[in-house]
């Protein structure tokens, strides 16, 4: 965790005192541009990276009653056969997060006196992923203000749904409050467990540091350390449409954000992040369960030599008519005889 | 590679949407800050103990800079130092006293909604509820420049 720590908090100093030292065009232009083509050529180079790993058995984790005989009741969705029923089972995994619903924990303790462990479903980790994911979600389409002009309807009306408390000016929105509060259960839900700290590594906490400074810095710039928006979407589209323009003017807090968003461009490729495209190429998840009505046979499975019996009969016949031994076919009479 | 038929449309369609953005402005016109009305000539304003004679040219509050960046945490304090808290004396950053009042001060030099607020608000999609209860200030008592 302290190496995590470190590297964000280097980050940020970074962000600042780039923005301090006038390196405002270093860290506004030359590495967001920098970070938006990592970002993309990297997360292609691991899907391809990926996609090139062949996937010789069928491995699909089942997650409920196969399709067997017709009078068992078959689960669709949790176990499905056919490449709707896949995509169905997908869409919930990815829009709902099914399988960290089924989430459990395991606990030591007594029953009458006698030391067990209890397993139960624990439905927190699901509820915050829930709320970051969803929330980071509604941020980045909000983003988009900032990206086009004109500004498309559908902004204001995610801006509108996300602010409709009408608290303050500028006005609050929901999802910068359970975004953090979101990360921050992450982050103590992996420091409050022995176990889970002990298994935590650099990159797990990295994620996470990163993740709560972009959407730190971002609520600083918005609602306390403000920068002039208007001047902030003329830098933006001035990189949009390729024709820098100088972000003189602009705040730090505006770098340091930028940085950080750009730090987390870079790594997202080369880290665990990647579940995002990483999801769509689980063979647990999207290959069929039809072991049962189809054979899968390994293609790399070397060419068997087989000797069936009545090759053997071919070869020992006469022996074994000699012997008295039964016989699927009987030797020709010879012809002396 | 394997399942190029899935993972090639997946692949394209990632960084279409990834680069959006780019594509969208290929083709736009470089965007130019809002050419927002700037107040000219000699304002009066009105609603304090004595009618003050300002240059609207340079006589915001607070300076320029800054009032882009926090007008609206200024009216905030504004609207809730006059109306409940009843203080109506504002002491900006730089000594001087003004009147806190959105009608007699803030509009008599920035009085029209359309040429003054919404040009920044507009391209930047804000759109703040002062005109749920306020009367939209169209014209202006002075010249633009």
């Amino acid at each position: 965790m302290t190496i995590a720590l470190g590297a964000s908090l280097i980050i940020l100093l970074i962000g600042w005192a780039g923005a301090a030292l006038g390196l405002q065009y270093l860290l506004g232009v030359v590495l967001p541009l920098a970070a938006a083509v990592v970002f993309v050529v990297g997360f292609i180079w691991r899907v391809v990276y990926w996609a090139k790993s062949p996937v010789p058995f069928a491995i699909p984790t089942v997650g409920g009653q196969q399709k067997s005989l017709d009078w068992i009741k078959p689960s669709r969705l949790d176990a499905p056969w056919t490449n709707t029923a896949v995509i169905g089972r997908m869409a919930l995994e990815i829009l709902t997060f099914r399988s960290l619903f089924r989430n459990t924990n395991a606990e030591r303790g007594t029953i009458n006196g006698v030391p067990r462990i209890t397993y139960y479903s624990s439905k927190w980790i699901w509820v915050f992923a829930l709320l970051f994911h969803y929330s980071m979600l509604v941020i980045l389409l909000r983003h988009a203000r900032l990206f086009l002009e004109p500004v498309p309807l559908w902004v204001g009306v995610v801006e509108f749904v996300d602010g409709v408390m009408q608290i303050g000016a500028p006005r609050f929105y929901m999802t910068d409050a359970l975004i953090l509060l979101a990360l921050l259960f992450l982050f103590a839900r992996r420091l409050n467990s022995e176990k889970l700290r002990a298994i935590s590594l650099p990159a797990d906490w990295f994620a996470l540091f990163l993740l709560i400074g972009i959407a730190g810095s971002g609520i600083c710039m918005r609602y306390m350390d403000k920068v002039d928006i208007a001047q902030a979407k003329v830098f933006i589209m001035g990189l949009a449409t390729l024709r820098p323009v100088s972000p003189e003017g602009l705040g730090h807090i505006f770098f340091v954000h930028l940085t950080f968003v750009s730090a987390l461009l870079i790594y997202f490729p080369f880290s665990k992040l990647m579940h995002m495209g990483g999801v769509f190429l689980s063979p647990t998840r999207t290959m069929r369960i039809n072991t049962r009505q189809e054979r899968h046979i390994n293609p790399w499975n070397p060419p068997k030599k087989y000797h069936t019996y009545a090759e053997y009969e071919d070869d020992f016949r006469d022996a074994m008519a000699e012997a008295g031994l039964p016989l699927e076919k009987q030797p020709e009479p010879k012809a002396d005889a | 590679m394997y399942n190029a038929k899935y993972i090639i449309p997946g692949l394209v369609i990632f960084a279409g949407i990834v680069t959006l953005p780019f594509w969208i402005n290929l083709c736009s016109p470089a965007y130019v800050y809002p050419d927002v009305a700037k107040p000219q000539g000699q304002v009066t304003l009105q609603g304090g103990s004595e009618p003050v004679t300002v240059n609207a040219g340079d006589a915001c509050v607070e300076p320029g800079a800054w009032m882009r960046a926090n007008h609206m945490s200024l009216l905030l304090d504004w609207r809730d130092a006059a109306l409940r808290e009843e203080k109506r004396v504002y002491v900006a950053s730089d000594g001087r006293e003004w009147n806190t009042s959105l009608q007699n001060t803030c509009m008599a030099c920035h009085g029209n909604k359309a040429d003054f607020c919404d040009k920044c608000h507009d391209q930047n999609s804000v759109n703040p509820y002062c005109w749920d209860c306020h009367v939209v200030p169209q014209g202006n008592n002075h010249e633009f420049k």
